[in-house]
């Protein structure tokens, strides 16, 4: 029997990442001995490929940009392939720690989707104004919607189990949003068992988090159409569950 | 109604559907896409032959001015292509992003297949 971590997929969505894509790769390789790193690459222009392949991932090229919600697919559709049970995405620029990935796949041995949540205090991370409300918004009702309680809901760190990867390399959605809000509305749905566990985020490389409230008010627009639009949409059962669990 | 009008209404819709059916005989345009342009060429081309259906078809419906038939009748037709439209670009655009997930998971197994067939100097 392969180990934990042998049997584990991280797929790391990449665009335009080539300044630090290949140190992410390294750290992930080394913190987490034994695992299988697929970056995919979602149509870049820049040398996010070549970083990645002297990293010593294995590289997935996306003629063009698909969005995280495509290049999660492949990752999805790749482990499923070839045998992963698990899939854990991780960031491609570095505000992801893999030492709280074996954490998160002991999890998994109870629940079918972790999410690794930017909680208060740890870090710098702090909101304000419509994206604030959005956050709350979004979360108070993904909450009832997973029946568990979920603070931090667009983080992009989440750990599937087998009966989730099964799920979403059938059922990813690749609009915008989706990858995040909607993926939770499909997993909770197909009965898929949801919790969050605290993980401290590093700050990213190169960027600091948008106040401009416009593109906050815009983003609680969208980020609420999204979810009334998942929530409408029929749910997509989990074919032959009952025969792994 | 003069008679230069009549002939202009007459003409125009023959036009339109002239077009139309010269599309999809160059096979330029498919029959499921060339229906409602189809049945609106029609119309326009009976009203246009017998203009008496119009006042009649205003009549029985209730509107007062037959021309806001017409109009009605129009937008209702570019409303039900243009949803059309949308729908086959989401399924069109749906097709390409498996095609797109296809061609990177292929371009990932011939290098596996590759790296498999031919021994590496350094081994």
């Amino acid at each position: 029997m392969p180990s934990l971590l042998e049997r584990t997929l991280i797929v790391m969505p990449a665009f335009n990442e080539e300044a630090v894509v290949k140190q992410v790769v390294l750290e992930v390789l080394e913190k987490l001995p034994g695992v299988s790193c697929l970056v995919v690459d979602d149509g870049s222009s820049d040398n996010t490929i070549a970083q990645a392949l002297e990293g010593g991932a294995l590289v997935a090229r996306l003629p063009f940009n698909l969005g995280v919600g495509g290049a999660m697919r492949v990752g999805f559709r790749y482990a499923l392939e070839h045998g992963f049970d698990n899939v854990v995405q991780v960031d491609s620029d570095g505000q992801h720690d893999p030492s709280s990935v074996p954490e998160m796949l002991a999890r998994l041995e109870t629940a079918d989707l972790v999410l690794g949540a930017r909680f208060a205090g740890e870090g710098t991370y702090t909101v304000r104004g419509p994206r604030r409300w959005a956050m709350i918004v979004l979360s108070k009702f993904l909450s009832a919607t997973a029946r568990t309680r979920l603070t931090d809901t667009t983080s992009g760190f989440r750990a599937s189990g087998p009966r989730a990867v099964r799920l979403f390399a059938e059922h990813y959605p690749a609009e915008y949003l989706g990858d995040t809000i909607e993926s939770l509305v499909i997993a909770a749905r197909a009965k898929c068992v949801i919790v969050q566990i605290p993980v401290s985020m590093r700050v990213r490389a190169g960027g600091v988090p948008s106040h401009d409230p416009f593109k906050a008010a815009a983003y609680l627009g969208r980020a609420t159409m999204a979810l009334m639009f998942a929530l409408m949409r029929p749910p997509v059962p989990l074919h032959n569950s009952e025969d792994v669990r | 109604m003069t008679v230069t009008t009549y002939i202009f209404g007459v003409l125009s819709a023959l036009a339109t559907l002239a077009v139309v059916v010269e599309m999809l005989r160059r096979r330029r345009l498919r029959e499921r896409h060339a229906v409602w342009w189809l049945i609106a060429g029609t119309l326009a081309l009976i009203i246009g032959v017998f203009p008496g259906v119009l006042v009649w078809a205003a009549n029985l419906i209730g509107v007062e001015i037959p021309l806001n038939l017409v109009f009605f009748v129009s937008v209702a037709v570019l409303f039900l292509v243009c949803i059309q439209h949308s729908a086959e670009l989401t399924a069109l655009e749906t097709k390409t992003r498996i095609l797109a997930e296809d061609t990177a998971l292929h371009e990932l197994r011939i290098q596996a297949l590759e790296n498999a067939a031919t021994p590496r100097p350094h081994d």
